[in-house]
């Protein structure tokens, strides 16, 4: 049962470097070619800096699998041309519901507004997305895929650090001047540096099954708190391409791994649930989880992204969508510093940075956990009482939790330069811009979002002043037009107002009127030259 | 500074106590537990405060080491 359908499948070619007498030097390696793996490579790529991408396997589509890409996730596949096809083949949803016993307590919509390209979620078979990822390294002439080349040795130097590699054909070393560790939860790694992952262990079993069938469910997440087919326990139920469903039910913490993923036990339980027995069974994994994280990503110039530096529960879809926000923080910062337009110590915002995500993400999904798995009676008992009280109060509706579902992160930063003026709207400084709907200099519709791509930029709201000087500013009134108000609206937009944006498109400083030594100032902070960044 | 008031509150505190008391006569132990934990969540809600909560908990709990200690 725990083999998929559908795999890509991949060659080993021996590369120049193994017929090398002296390990040959590139300016980075990544370890791992899953999604963070291959978003990272391909940022890097895109910014001009060559990479070499390392996988121990040579094909894609095995093992336990991510489904849902939050709108941030997508917004950043888009960036890095890889949306298209996730978001042709997907499964776009944003209503989710929450039932208990057979009625439903609530329903919530994760998108109420219009104005953004990408939607809420999509729901997408992670060997898509990698596929996806692939095709799309391919077309990148700097990014080489090497497969079936598996780290064995890691060796710090300096500068650096050497990899030892093993292939079909045997072993070679390959020097680095940084490596990306996105080599996953069981990081070997991680192991290699002897680093410690230590966090929370949850002792509840859950089902995972994806079953096929032709359904009249819409494509809505929908959640259950102890339904008649599954008595005492919960279950979610959710729509992938293909007439896939994702099925995830709670069976305890006594429940017998192996004697689960047995069909003659998991087709009765599906029955039950689904009122028939018309399906059959794509793949079936039993799994516990654990809430943990590395205390440091950065270790001299090994960079660990994705699950390899920290792993949450599955509920709220944080494991790749916090990933691949992982890729993107970095990337951007490693082609400043190899290109020696930042300080090497840029790279210590990446572990802040997304150091405080993952502590986000783990407190997001431990709670989460919290309620969905109770530990002891007095937890289901405030838990039930919080499900019991749903149905007649608002406060205890906000307190049912079947998942919060992925948000990006606001960064509280030292490379943000502090609002000195008042902004309302939805963007926030630290945050990824809102996108919004906006027409190009010649009437062309455009978002906002593919207009900025991965460049630092100003955008600068059109009035009688000199617009600034920089190395890439759009003007709003101009370059952009704001045709239907929503920048206006999002930004707290005014004629004056000035916005610096990361190359990761988070928002590093505002102004209502900006002096030109303001915006230089900015911009030095934000390639780390500022304060605490000496 | 405490923001959890632990001065006497009520003009008739002997009210308050027979309105808990009465609110759990004739319930089972787990009924019992089962209301407590609803009130709990509702004045939860009401006082709104997550400092005054953490100092309610930390009380309630500083009282339970005192009996621990009585009855050793």
């Amino acid at each position: 049962m725990n083999t998929r359908k559908i795999l890509y499948q991949y060659g080993y070619r021996r590369c120049l470097d193994q017929d090398r007498s002296s390990p040959a030097r590139h300016p980075v390696v990544v370890v791992g070619a899953g999604p963070v793996g291959l978003c990272t490579a391909i940022d890097l790529a895109q910014r001009g800096v060559p990479v070499v991408l390392l996988d121990d396997a040579d094909r894609i589509g095995e093992g336990s699998r991510g489904i849902c890409y939050a709108k941030r996730t997508l917004e950043i596949l888009d960036r890095l041309g890889a949306a298209d096809p996730c978001l042709e083949k997907g499964v776009t949803w944003k209503i989710g519901k929450v039932f208990q016993r057979n009625d439903l307590l609530y329903a919530f919509d994760l998108l109420p507004e219009d104005g953004h390209k990408m939607p809420a979620f999509i729901n997408l078979q992670q060997y898509y997305l990698e596929h996806a990822l692939v095709e799309r390294a391919a077309a990148l002439p700097n990014l080489e895929i090497r497969w079936r080349n598996k780290v064995v040795g890691l060796k710090h130097r300096n500068d650096g650090a050497t990899l030892t590699v093993e292939t079909p054909e045997g072993r070679y070393d390959l020097d680095a001047d940084w490596v990306v560790a996105a080599d996953g939860a069981r990081s070997a790694l991680r192991g290699m540096l002897g680093l410690p992952f230590q966090g929370e262990a949850f002792e509840d079993r859950f089902l995972i099954a994806d079953v096929k069938m032709k359904g009249d469910f819409p494509p809505e997440r929908w959640f259950w708190f102890d339904p008649p087919f599954h008595e005492g326990h919960s279950a979610l139920l959710h729509k992938q391409p293909d007439d896939v469903w994702r099925i995830d039910l709670q069976l305890g913490r006594d429940a017998d791994a192996k004697a689960e993923q047995m069909p003659e036990r998991v087709i009765p339980r599906l029955r039950q649930m689904l009122g028939h027995d018309d399906f059959s069974l794509e793949w079936v994994s039993v799994y516990t989880f654990q809430c943990r994280r590395l205390e440091r990503f950065v270790h001299g110039r090994v960079v660990f992204v994705g699950d390899a530096a920290h792993q949450v529960s599955p509920f709220g879809a944080r494991g790749a969508n916090s990933g691949i926000q992982d890729a993107e923080n970095l990337a951007w910062k490693l082609a400043f510093v190899l290109k020696g337009e930042a300080p090497e110590s840029l790279i210590a915002s990446y572990d802040l940075e997304r150091s405080a995500a993952a502590d986000e993400n783990i407190g997001h999904s431990t709670r989460s956990t919290d309620f969905i798995a109770p530990r002891s009676a007095q937890e289901l008992r405030f838990r039930d009482a919080t499900l019991a009280l749903a149905r007649h109060a608002p406060f205890a509706k906000r307190m049912v939790n079947s998942g919060r579902l992925s948000m990006p992160s606001t960064y509280d930063s030292p490379l943000s330069t502090p609002d000195t003026d008042r902004w309302s709207g939805s963007a926030h400084l630290g945050a990824p811009l809102p996108d919004a709907p906006m027409r190009d200099h010649s009437g062309q519709p455009i978002w906002l979002l593919d207009a900025i791509g991965g460049e630092e930029t100003i955008l600068h709201v059109q009035n009688e002043a000199q617009p600034p000087v920089g190395s890439r500013v759009l003007i709003i009134g101009k370059d952009l037009v704001d045709e239907h108000g929503f920048f206006t609206q999002r930004f707290d937009a005014h004629p004056g107002s000035t916005y610096l944006v990361r190359p990761d498109q988070h928002l590093a400083a505002r102004w209502r009127h900006a002096a030109p030594s303001l915006i230089e100032e900015a911009s030095r902070r934000l390639r780390g030259f500022g304060e605490g960044h000496a | 500074m405490s923001t959890l008031v632990t001065e006497s509150r009520f003009i008739d505190p002997d009210r308050a106590y027979r309105a808990l008391i009465e609110a759990h006569r004739g319930l089972s132990e787990e009924e019992s537990a089962a209301l407590n934990s609803r009130l709990v969540l509702i004045l939860a809600n009401h006082i709104c405060e997550h400092v005054a909560l953490q100092e309610a908990i930390a009380l309630a709990k500083q009282s339970m080491e005192s009996l621990d200690t009585a009855s050793e």
